[in-house]
This record gives C-alpha cells, sequence and structure tokens, in this order.
C-alpha cells in the first residue's frame, strides 16, 4: 500500500511519460522509444491505482478482467493486417467510449461519493451530475459512432452516406432533448434519475450511428480523428466524475490529438470540418461543370515497363486502390528493381490518402519500403515537372487536375499531387468509374495521361516481370 | 496514310527526321512509314535499324514526294525537291518562310501545305512540339562542350598537388532556351557562369540555372508579347557594349544566343570587344547561321584572330540525339492534328493555323501576332509598397483586436465559472485546460507519415479510462453488495485494458516496420 501523496506523484511521473512518449513522435527513430514510455507509463498509472489507499479488495476481478483483456488484446493486434488498420482503431475508440459510459453508471450508482456537511456540497453534487451526464453521453457517441465506422472500413456497412431530408433538424431536436434531460437528471436525488440517464444514453447512441453513417467512404480519416478525439474527451469527463487528474490530463492528450488530426484532414481536402461532420459533399457545384477536352488512351502492360525502363525519374502516387489490392508488396518489388537500375524511384503520399491519416505510409512500411523515399505531397509537387513518368496507383481526386483550374468542381481549392504535370502519366485502375468525390478527373482524358486498367496487384506482377526482362 | 522522310539533301545537314524509336511511335498513331534508303545514315541510324522498327524502304526521294500524304523532313527543300511534291501533300520541316518568301512561293503553288516548324506559336500547349526550344537545347550544351574544347584549360578550379587551378569564367550572352542550357552545362562543369539578357524576367531563370545575371544601369525591359527580345534603344545599346568591354577583358569564353526573329542576329560582340580578349580565349557564335553576334564570326568556320581568340562559327549538331528529339516534336505535331484516324488540317487551331505557311494554294504567313503569356498589369511598385503596407499594418490591427476580444471572453468565462464552481473543481479544470494547450503543441509536432502509428498509440493511452473502473471496483468493501457496481465496473476494466494492449502491441509493431 502506498500513501496518497505517493500516488498523485506516481501519476504525475506517467503523465510526463505520455507527454514523452507523444513527443517521441515526431520522427520515425525516436517514435521507436516512444511506444516504451507509453507502456511504462501505463504500468505504473495501473500499478499505483491499485496499491493505492482507496483500494479494498476486488482484486480478483480486476486482474482476472486484465488478464482475459491482454490476452483479447494481443490476439487483435498480432493478427490484424495493415490494410485493415483502419478498422482496428475504430473498434478500438468504440471501446474506450464503451468505457467511459460504464464509468458513468458505476460513478452514479456508486453510494460513497456523497459528502454530507460540506457547505458546497449540493453544488458539488450537481457538478458531478453534470459530469457523468457529460461523460456519458460523449462515451455513447463515440461508442456507437465508431461502430459504426467500424462497420464502413470493414465493408459491413454500406459506405455511401445515409442522408436524408430534414437530418439536421432532427439531430438538433435529438440534442435540445439531451440537454432537457440533463436538466430534470441534475434535479434528482439519490439515483432516481436513472431513467433520464437511461433515455439519453439512447439517445447519444442514436446521434452517435445517424452522425457516422451520413459520413462516406472517403471522409473516413476525418471521421475516425474525430472520434479520436471524443475518446479523449470521454476519459478526460471520466477524470471529472472521479477527481482524477491523471484521467483528465491524458483524456486532453488525446482528445487534443484528435482534433489536430481532423484538422489537418480537413485542410488538405479543402472543406470546412462541419461540411465534412453534418455529412454529403458540401453544396452542389456551382455554375456549369468545365467540358472535359481529349479523350481517354489506353496501354498495355508491356507498353508501360517500356516506359519505365527509359525514365530516370519515377514517382508513384498510391491510394485507397493499392490498399484494396494489397499491391504494396510487388509495387516495393517493382521499386527496387527500378532502383538498382539507377532510376530515381519515390513515392508522393497525399495526406487524405487512404481510410486512416497516415495510412499509406504505413502500408508501405510493412512492405519495407525505406521512409527516406516516401515524400509528402508539398515536398513533391515541386520536382513534378522534372519526373519522367509518374505512375498513379489506385489514387483519384487526390491528383484531379480540377481542384486548380475548374472553379466548378466540388473539390476545387484542394490541395492535390500534381501529377499532370510530369512527362507522361500511368493511372493503374480498375474501371473508368469516378472517384468518391463523384467528380470526373480531367487528367484521364489529358494527352500525356495513358490508362492501364486490372487490378493493382497483378498489373504491377506483369509489369515487374516485364521489366525483368 | 503514308509518312515519308526522305533524306536530307544538303551535305552539312546530318539530321534525319525520323529514327527508328519515332518510327515505332508514328506507326502507334496509326502511319504507314516509308522512308528513303540511307535517310539515316549520317545520323548513326541504320537502315536495318528503321526496318526492324517497321519502317519501308524506299529507293528515291521521288516515290516519297510522289506517294506519300505527310512528308517529315529537317532542313527546308531545295526549289528541285519541291517540284517533286504531289499537289495536297502536307509537308513539316525548317523552312524559315520570314527568309525564304521564294520557297514559299514555290509551295504554294505546287499546291503543298506545309507545316514551318521553326514558326510553331511558343505558347505552353505548343511546347512539346516546339523545335526550336529542342533544338537550342542542344546547341547551348554543345556550345560549352565545343567552347572547352577550344580553350586550353579546365573549367573548374582545382587545387592540386602541383598548384591551384582558377576556375574558367563564361559569359552567356542571351537567356533563351539555348541560353540556359549553356549556362546549366558550363555550371555543371564547374565554370563560373555570368548571363546577360535585355529581359528582366529571366534573372531568376539565370540564378536558378547557377549563373549570376548580368545587367545594366538602364531601366528598359526588352521582353515582348512573341517571347522573344525586340531591339533596344541607343542608350540602352551603348551601356550593354560597355558591360562587355569590361566583361570581354575577365572572361574567358563568351556563348552568344541572341536572336531576333525574322532579322539577321543583333551584334553584340564589336571588334574592339575581341581585340581586349585574352589570348586563348574563346568565342561561340550561336547565331552564326544568322550572320553572327560577333562582327568577326565567320559561319560555317573555326578560326583563330591574330590576338589568339578562338572564334567557333560552326557546331556539331548532335546529329542522333537531334533527330530523336526532332523526331518527337514531329510526333508530337502529329499527334495534336489527330494521328491517322482522325486527320484534320484543323485551322482554327492555334498552332497549326499559324505554323501552317501555306494552305490550299494560298500563301499564310506572316500569321496573327500572339500574345505568349497574359501581360501583367503595371503599377507603380512604390504605390504597391505602401499599399502592402497598410494591408499589413491593417490586418495586424484587426488581429490584435480579434485577439483581444477572444481573451475577453475566456476571462468572462472563467470568471463565471469561479463564481460558481467549488474551488476542487476549478483545480481540475486549471490542470485540464493547461493539458489541453501541451497536447496542441506535441502534436502539432507529429510528422505526417507517424499518423497512424499516433492513433494507435493515443488509442492505448486512451485506455488510461481503466484507472476509472479499478477506482470503482476497489472502493467496495464487498464486491458482491454492489453487484451492478462490480459488473460494470468489470466490463469496464476489460474493454479498456484490451485497448490499452491492443494499441500498444499494434504501435510497437507499426513502428518496427519504418526503416530508412
Amino acid at each position: 500500500m502506498i500513501s496518497e501523496k505517493i500516488q498523485i506523484a506516481t501519476y504525475l511521473f506517467a503523465s510526463i511519460l505520455f507527454i514523452y512518449s507523444l513527443g517521441s513522435l515526431s520522427s520515425q527513430e525516436s517514435a521507436k522509444r516512444g511506444v516504451f514510455y507509453g507502456i511504462i507509463g501505463m504500468f505504473l498509472a495501473i500499478l499505483a491505482t491499485i496499491l493505492g489507499p482507496q483500494m479494498q479488495g476486488g482484486y480478483v476481478y480486476i486482474i482476472s478482467a486484465i488478464a482475459v483483456a491482454s490476452l483479447i488484446g494481443i490476439i487483435l493486434a498480432r493478427k490484424v493486417e495493415m490494410t485493415s488498420m483502419p478498422q482496428l482503431v475504430a473498434i478500438l475508440h468504440s471501446f474506450v467510449g464503451l468505457a467511459a459510459v460504464l464509468v458513468g453508471f458505476g460513478s452514479y450508482l456508486d453510494p460513497g461519493e456523497k459528502i454530507i456537511g460540506d457547505p458546497e456540497a449540493d453544488v458539488k453534487h450537481i457538478i458531478h451530475l453534470v459530469e457523468v451526464f457529460l461523460g456519458i453521453f460523449i462515451g455513447a457517441i463515440t461508442f456507437t459512432g465508431s461502430i459504426v465506422a467500424w462497420g464502413k472500413l470493414e465493408g459491413k456497412i454500406r459506405s455511401k452516406p445515409l442522408l436524408y431530408p430534414g437530418r439536421h433538424i432532427v439531430n438538433m431536436l435529438l440534442l435540445a432533448t439531451c440537454i432537457a434531460l440533463g436538466i430534470l437528471f441534475s434535479m434528482q436525488e439519490g439515483t432516481n434519475g436513472l431513467i433520464y440517464l437511461y433515455i439519453m444514453t439512447g439517445i447519444a447512441c442514436f446521434i452517435g450511428i445517424m452522425l457516422v453513417m451520413a459520413i462516406g467512404g472517403a471522409d473516413m480519416p476525418v471521421v475516425v480523428s474525430m472520434l479520436n478525439s471524443y475518446s479523449g474527451w470521454a476519459a478526460s469527463a471520466a477524470g471529472f466524475m472521479l477527481k482524477n487528474d491523471l484521467l483528465i490530463v491524458t483524456g486532453a492528450f488525446v482528445g487534443s490529438s484528435g482534433a489536430i488530426l481532423s484538422i489537418i484532414m480537413c485542410k488538405a481536402m479543402n472543406r470546412s470540418f462541419f461540411s465534412v461532420i453534418l455529412g454529403g459533399f458540401g453544396d452542389a457545384p456551382s455554375g456549369e461543370a468545365k467540358e472535359i477536352e481529349g479523350e481517354v488512351t489506353a496501354m498495355n502492360h508491356e507498353e508501360v515497363a517500356g516506359l519505365l525502363k527509359e525514365a530516370k525519374s519515377i514517382v508513384i502516387v498510391p491510394g485507397y486502390g493499392m490498399a484494396v489490392a494489397k499491391a504494396q508488396y510487388p509495387i516495393y518489388d517493382m521499386v527496387q528493381t527500378l532502383r538498382k537500375q539507377g532510376k530515381n524511384v519515390r513515392f508522393a503520399i497525399h495526406p487524405v490518402a487512404g481510410r486512416l491519416p497516415g495510412h499509406m505510409n504505413v502500408l508501405l512500411a510493412e512492405a519495407n519500403v525505406p521512409y527516406d523515399i516516401v515524400l509528402e505531397m508539398d515536398e513533391i509537387n515541386e520536382d513534378m515537372p522534372s519526373t519522367d513518368v509518374v505512375m498513379v496507383i489506385g489514387a483519384n481526386d487526390v491528383v484531379n487536375p480540377g481542384a486548380q483550374d475548374d472553379p466548378s468542381s466540388p473539390i476545387f481549392g484542394m490541395p492535390v499531387i500534381e501529377a499532370w504535370k510530369a512527362e507522361q502519366v500511368i493511372v493503374m485502375k480498375r474501371s473508368m468509374s469516378v472517384g468518391y468525390a463523384g467528380v470526373e478527373n480531367p487528367l484521364f482524358y489529358k494527352s500525356n495521361t495513358d490508362m492501364l486498367y486490372g487490378d493493382a496487384k497483378d498489373s504491377v506482377e506483369k509489369i515487374l516481370s516485364y521489366i525483368k526482362t | 496514310m503514308k509518312v515519308g522522310i526522305p533524306s536530307e539533301i544538303f551535305p552539312e545537314e546530318l539530321r534525319v527526321a525520323a529514327t527508328p524509336k519515332t518510327v515505332k511511335r508514328l506507326q502507334k498513331q496509326g502511319f504507314d512509314v516509308w522512308i528513303q534508303r540511307g535517310a539515316g545514315t549520317k545520323a548513326n541510324y541504320s537502315d536495318k535499324d528503321f526496318e526492324e522498327a517497321g519502317a519501308k524502304l524506299i529507293g528515291t526521294a521521288a516515290e516519297i514526294y510522289g506517294q506519300c500524304d505527310i512528308v517529315l523532313k529537317v532542313k527546308e527543300p531545295a526549289l528541285t525537291e519541291v517540284s517533286m511534291m504531289r499537289e495536297g501533300l502536307v509537308l513539316l520541316s525548317y523552312l524559315w518562310p520570314a527568309q525564304n518568301p521564294e520557297l514559299l512561293k514555290k509551295l504554294a503553288d505546287q499546291k503543298v501545305n506545309a507545316i514551318a516548324m521553326d514558326a510553331i506559336p511558343r505558347i505552353s500547349r505548343a511546347q512539346k512540339m516546339d523545335v526550336l526550344s529542342s533544338m537550342a537545347n542542344i546547341a547551348g550544351y554543345r556550345a560549352v562542350i565545343e567552347g572547352s574544347y577550344h580553350f586550353g584549360r579546365f573549367l573548374n578550379g582545382q587545387i592540386t598537388a602541383a598548384g591551384k587551378v582558377e576556375p574558367a569564367k563564361i559569359l552567356v550572352i542571351g537567356a533563351g532556351v539555348a541560353g540556359l542550357a549553356a549556362i546549366g552545362a558550363a555550371n555543371s562543369l564547374g565554370a563560373i557562369v555570368r548571363a546577360f539578357d535585355t529581359r528582366k524576367e529571366v534573372a531568376e531563370q539565370i540564378e536558378s540555372m547557377g549563373a549570376s545575371f548580368l545587367t545594366v544601369e538602364i531601366d528598359e525591359d526588352g521582353a515582348t508579347s512573341s517571347g522573344y527580345s525586340k531591339e533596344m534603344s541607343p542608350a540602352f545599346i551603348e551601356a550593354e557594349m560597355k558591360l562587355f568591354t569590361e566583361q570581354a577583358k575577365e572572361v574567358d569564353i563568351i556563348i552568344t544566343t541572341a536572336l531576333i526573329p525574322g532579322r539577321p542576329a543583333p551584334k553584340l560582340i564589336m571588334d574592339y570587344h575581341v581585340a581586349a580578349m585574352k589570348p586563348g580565349s574563346v568565342i561561340v557564335d550561336l547565331a552564326a547561321a544568322t550572320g553572327g553576334n560577333c562582327v568577326l564570326t565567320k559561319p560555317g568556320e573555326v578560326y583563330t584572330t591574330d590576338n589568339g581568340v578562338t572564334i567557333v562559327g560552326k557546331l556539331n549538331q548532335l546529329p542522333a540525339q537531334a533527330s530523336q528529339l526532332y523526331g518527337n516534336n514531329l510526333c508530337h505535331l502529329l499527334d495534336d492534328m489527330g494521328k491517322a484516324e482522325k486527320w484534320k488540317i484543323d485551322m482554327e487551331d492555334a498552332v497549326v493555323s499559324r505554323a501552317m505557311v501555306t494552305h490550299n494554294g494560298k500563301i499564310n504567313w506572316p500569321p496573327q501576332p500572339l500574345p505568349v503569356s497574359p501581360q501583367k498589369s503595371k503599377v507603380d511598385p512604390a504605390k504597391t509598397a505602401v499599399d502592402a503596407k497598410e494591408a499589413e499594418a491593417k490586418s495586424v490591427k484587426k488581429q490584435a483586436t480579434g485577439m483581444v476580444v477572444k481573451l475577453f471572453i475566456i476571462a468572462a468565462f472563467l470568471g463565471i465559472l469561479g463564481q460558481f464552481a467549488p474551488s476542487d473543481f476549478m483545480q481540475h479544470f486549471t490542470v485540464f485546460v493547461l493539458a489541453v494547450f501541451v497536447g496542441w503543441q506535441l502534436i502539432w509536432n507529429v510528422s505526417h507519415s507517424l499518423h497512424t502509428p499516433l492513433m494507435a498509440i493515443t488509442n492505448a493511452i486512451s485506455g488510461i479510462i481503466v484507472v476509472g473502473g479499478l477506482v470503482q471496483i476497489g472502493m467496495l468493501a464487498d464486491p458482491m453488495e454492489n453487484l451492478p457496481i462490480t459488473i460494470l465496473a468489470s466490463v469496464a476494466i476489460l474493454v479498456a485494458s484490451i485497448n490499452i494492449v491492443g494499441g500498444f502491441v499494434v504501435t510497437h509493431r507499426m513502428l518496427k516496420m519504418f526503416k530508412k
């Protein structure tokens, strides 16, 4: 057993370790240490809680729950494929949400909470109830929202946004109902308010579902980041109701982290946070769409291989299509072969490529691509005019020139990878269908663009065999 | 449709209008390719290469001119060649329409539709077919190589055991495509490069290629809407001459590339400049074909003056390379005109209508002028500077007021909160707000490529909510008595721990993959 002072000191130390852990993510090298800071911090925090002066028993439950959870966690984390990373992240968010809801209910039911004889007792009690209410509200939205996000990413739920007229009004009404319930709830004595809490939890779960249902597949990076943020705020709210600073601090870190990621993603799509969250793809395009000139020309694998053999500088722009086809391994084989021939081959990553912030980087890292040839959009755009061949693999909207020169395009103003400035562009695609934004891509019609139809993985393997001969 | 490539009959012309590579490309565009035997010999392309690429070898030029639909040539045709051409033939070649009115007339009489490759307008869309640029690029490169060959020293500076070698100084006059190519080549060979141009706008391009930009004190811009420069005022020329005199004493190699379209090349290097140069210095005159930028240039000759300055008036054309680029330019133009399938002479097209110097028996020269880049509206720089300053001051002011309003709102909110909330809530709230700020600063530093691991690790860390469950279950004197709380807390511990373990393990797995 340790005293409360030692416990607080340990919590502070754990917070510092978490700060180091997040701070170390500024570079790939230090990041590896960061995980260990995090693990040590977490271990100390749990240890200090279990050994704390408040503890009176229940160790059996604690140890068995943690043991089972560790087993599940390890299996989950080992088995997951890097392409399904977004799903794992989403489902883990839902766990935090669920835990926040459970802790909230537990805190409400706990009879030992009320302090009698304190002049501020009434105010404290109301504040506590508000904290509980808010914590459960955020937790429930995170919980169901993350489950829907998981379903969409996993392909179990249609990724098309579910939009119905008047949904904004319905959401507003639901929110107003929750506030009203909250006021009623905070006026109840003892545990009489439980019924309001149940109703509110139900409504919050519904809001969570509808919120994410309204958002389409390509906006998932924003949604997942947003849910990440919510899970942090939920933890913070739990900290307030339990008067635990460690929870508050850690929750605040996670909350701001998710918020920043959402902002970065929205900037990369040139859309306001609210237009993403409210669902759909902004307003209808204004004015006449610019007519697309030129025609689509296709190439075969042998011709593409020929082009690559002659090129000196090659840039590969991967997108979600690469993840779907799991083409990262053959792509890196090809890149290695080309690099051995003395060519400058690099990857260009758009911030919203994939379904999770930084998703493409992880997939390429999985295939052993060294990170110094994986560049960000801004780093590579200025090199585009001096690039011989750009290979666009399963990406569409992120290379759409309409974003720069067609004011009527729905994605006008979104920063894009300027693939068309290269000498030759090869677009690998399954068919001529439009991308997520539903916008025609004028890139495909440019005279220096040729299409290569087919599954990305097969195509790359075929090209590779021609390059090697 | 048949595309024919005759041999070049002018003995000095080493290039050919197609190479085995472009022959393949032409076939892909849907054309049948006929090529005269021996057409590529001077550029080191054998008949066998062409045949393997799929071209049909033809014995005489007459057959090509008589039966093909399109003929590709390099040098403008001699009158004897024109007389072999059939009516309606499309000819793609250098023609220099301004200098060759007689040739134009003959082509028009013969009803040949002639496209002058040298008259392709210099607009962005037509860059890929701009033969002047592609050839100028070669000339610029070659000028440095030839200059260095005739110059008896290293170009780069060296410090060796045998002593120090000064780097050569090269002056490039005219920073068009050829000039910039020369600057690039000279710079990469290690010379100190300076460049002069009457157009102020190219200063940036010159500097980007690694040369320093020389200028005169007179404020006059030589830029025109055609992309070439105009002739300058006498005062300007006087200042320019003075500058050249100073430079001539200092530099080792002068490369001149100044051309004014349709006119003899401007005389920039006078006899007194040459006299001022050090013995062993070299002048490479890329304008020799149109009279030369140096008064002493003898077109087609390389000779040394009495004071030991070598003047190069003739350049090797790098025929294999030049043919390849020229052939590509031609392919691009044919691409633009619809290939074989949709072949069309579209006189509405901005490129074709200007380069097509004879069409259906009519001479179509000179063409309509075409502005290259939208003219920037001339603004008084002093005025804009003042405007910019004012705008900046305004925005600073606006920011400051915005900040004050923001801080006021925050202060008011905290004041109200402090009025009602109990003190221990305020303590926790302080911690919360500060933690948000710390988190905010921390996360902006995270590298973009690590965003997925960031999400996984924050996921693990947000599992800290497990502490809530632990405290709840631990505070119960008898867990069985308060069954609802026990169950709630146990499940909370369970899911939160999955998060912690799963999150850390997967983050570790991901980060392990990032390799340099």
